[in-house]
């Protein structure tokens, strides 16, 4: 056991991979509570797939991966949670949209320009390989910047989740913390996808939250239990992924959807 | 002492007008419904109070000592908090982000105040409960202490009984007119529910296509408008 532990971390692609797995996990689960009770779950899931597009046409035209998505997605994420609040094209007609659109667009550019290869592989699961020094760098600054606001922000971001026209009734800002939310959402949505990859990246959202929503009581402890279990997934996943040289994005969602079984059960014990 | 002035206000969407020139005036310690049929403009004239959506035409002013995110808010129980994760104590104290500006995080002073208003409608050993295990009649209750930690005078309340039981609406009803009366909160609250309405409010605002009607619940029941409306309410 512990061979296996040491070997994991003698190769550095595995610690940078873990470096940045766990920070976006914890990101991610921040997120994704309020992202999750605002009825936005499936936003993670087109935005990475506008990220999948937008990486194809950067790396067809030879330019930065990050630069051309970052920003992409970003507006990306800011034209659905727009859309959702006026209401013109309901938000998940919104959402299938653009997802299927970005998809088609990346699949169009990557065959013509570099052949359906593995690199569309890895784009769409994922692979650990893709993490760089570079990476590391910036999911430490953003883990860091998402923490700080988070915490700063913690009551208002409480109160725009839970009920947005009080919050802006009682002089808070709704419209400059939904924004918030949709920028580090799409960052961590475009930093985690290439580990992930495109068509996983919205469990990290997602599934930490709806588990420890079934467990826990209070806003406090959802939070609390949703980071723990994202990190704790993360690790696991990725140690049977090294181990049994299964997926890696794969690997992680199903332990996270062990997780999430194994709680509903055990809230539907405790109902009866 | 006025509390909220309305002076000939219009409020439109696109072009569409909703409500027009409107005018009336709320007096410290009234107890006010607005009723009328729908789509005659009871929740945009409830977003202008609240200071949500700015009226087309005329003014709002609000009373002496009232600044706009001092207005308490009662809203509609919306679909997405019936499964949120969270504890009375946290729904009730983000009442009083009003007073924290940007600072996180809440002090002993806001404590206090939360702790203040769950005893006072009698919900202080729910503190600890989640808020989605709560019956209508209690949620409604959370919600009214945490519309009072931000208002001081004024609460404003949108179809607060919605969905509740018999029993629950009469609770909620004479909790209402406890505060009225024993606290002197004014209660502005926009309703359905014409009988108690009728009942408990001292004036009545009504709102519809062709003219309004400002005045006492009993002035009202004798207006044109009002055995109008009555009548058709009975049919």
């Amino acid at each position: 056991m512990m061979q296996y532990v040491t070997e994991m971390f003698s190769y550095p692609f595995m610690v940078r991979a873990l470096v940045v797995g766990i920070l976006l996990s914890l990101c991610a689960a921040l997120l994704g509570v309020s992202l999750v009770l605002k009825r936005y779950s499936m936003i993670g899931d087109g935005l990475s797939h506008v990220g999948f597009g937008a990486l194809a046409v950067a790396s067809a035209l030879n330019l930065a991966p990050l630069t051309v998505a970052i920003p992409v997605v970003i507006l990306a994420s800011f034209v659905l949670l727009r859309l959702n609040e006026s209401g013109k094209m309901k938000g998940d007609a919104a959402t299938a949209v653009f997802s299927t659109g970005a998809l088609a667009v990346g699949v169009m550019v990557v065959s013509m320009s570099t052949g359906m290869n593995s690199d569309l592989n890895s784009y769409l699961f994922g692979s650990i390989l893709a993490m760089s020094k570079e990476d590391v760098a910036i999911s430490v600054v953003l883990a860091a910047a998402v923490l700080v606001l988070y915490v700063f922000f913690y009551n208002k971001l409480f109160a725009v989740t839970f009920d947005e026209t009080f919050a802006r009734a009682t002089g808070v800002r709704t419209g400059l913390y939904n924004s918030l939310l949709a920028v580090l959402t799409a960052i961590v949505v475009v930093l985690g996808m290439r580990m992930m990859g495109a068509l996983l990246i919205s469990s990290l959202i997602v599934f930490p939250a709806l588990t420890s929503m079934r467990l826990f009581q209070s806003y406090r402890s959802v939070i609390f239990s949703s980071v723990v279990l994202a990190v704790v997934s993360f690790v696991v996943g990725m140690s049977i992924s090294f181990w049994y040289g299964t997926p890696a994005g794969a690997s992680i969602v199903v332990v996270d959807m062990i997780f999430f079984c194994v709680s509903s059960l055990a809230a539907w014990v405790k109902e009866r | 002492m006025s509390c909220i002035k309305c002076e000939h206000v219009t409020f439109s969407y696109e072009n569409q007008v909703v409500v027009s020139d409107l005018s009336f005036q709320v007096q410290a310690g009234d107890y006010l419904c607005i009723i009328g049929e729908n789509g005659t403009g009871k929740s945009t004239l409830m977003k202008g109070l609240l200071g949500l959506k700015k009226p087309a035409a005329g003014v709002i002013t609000l009373g002496e000592g009232i600044r706009q995110n001092e207005v308490g808010y009662v809203p509609q129980q919306t679909e997405n908090q019936k499964d949120f994760p969270a504890s009375v104590w946290e729904v009730v104290l983000s009442g009083c982000l009003n007073s924290r500006g940007i600072l996180p995080g809440f002090g002993a002073k806001e404590k206090r105040l939360a702790e203040e208003k769950l005893k006072l409608l009698g919900i202080y050993d729910l503190k600890n409960k989640s808020f989605r295990d709560l019956s209508g009649g209690q949620r409604q209750r959370a919600l009214l202490a945490r519309s009072l930690c931000a208002a001081k005078k004024l609460i404003l309340l949108d179809e607060p009984t919605t969905g509740l039981d018999p029993l629950a609406t009469e609770e909620f009803y004479h909790l209402l007119l406890e505060l009225n009366k024993k606290h002197q909160i004014t209660v502005i609250m926009v309703s359905h529910a014409i009988q108690e309405a009728l009942e408990h409010a001292d004036h009545i605002l009504y709102l519809s296509q062709e003219s309004h009607f400002f005045g006492t619940t009993e002035n009202f029941m004798d207006s044109e408008a009002g055995r109008k409306f009555l009548g058709r309410m009975e049919e």
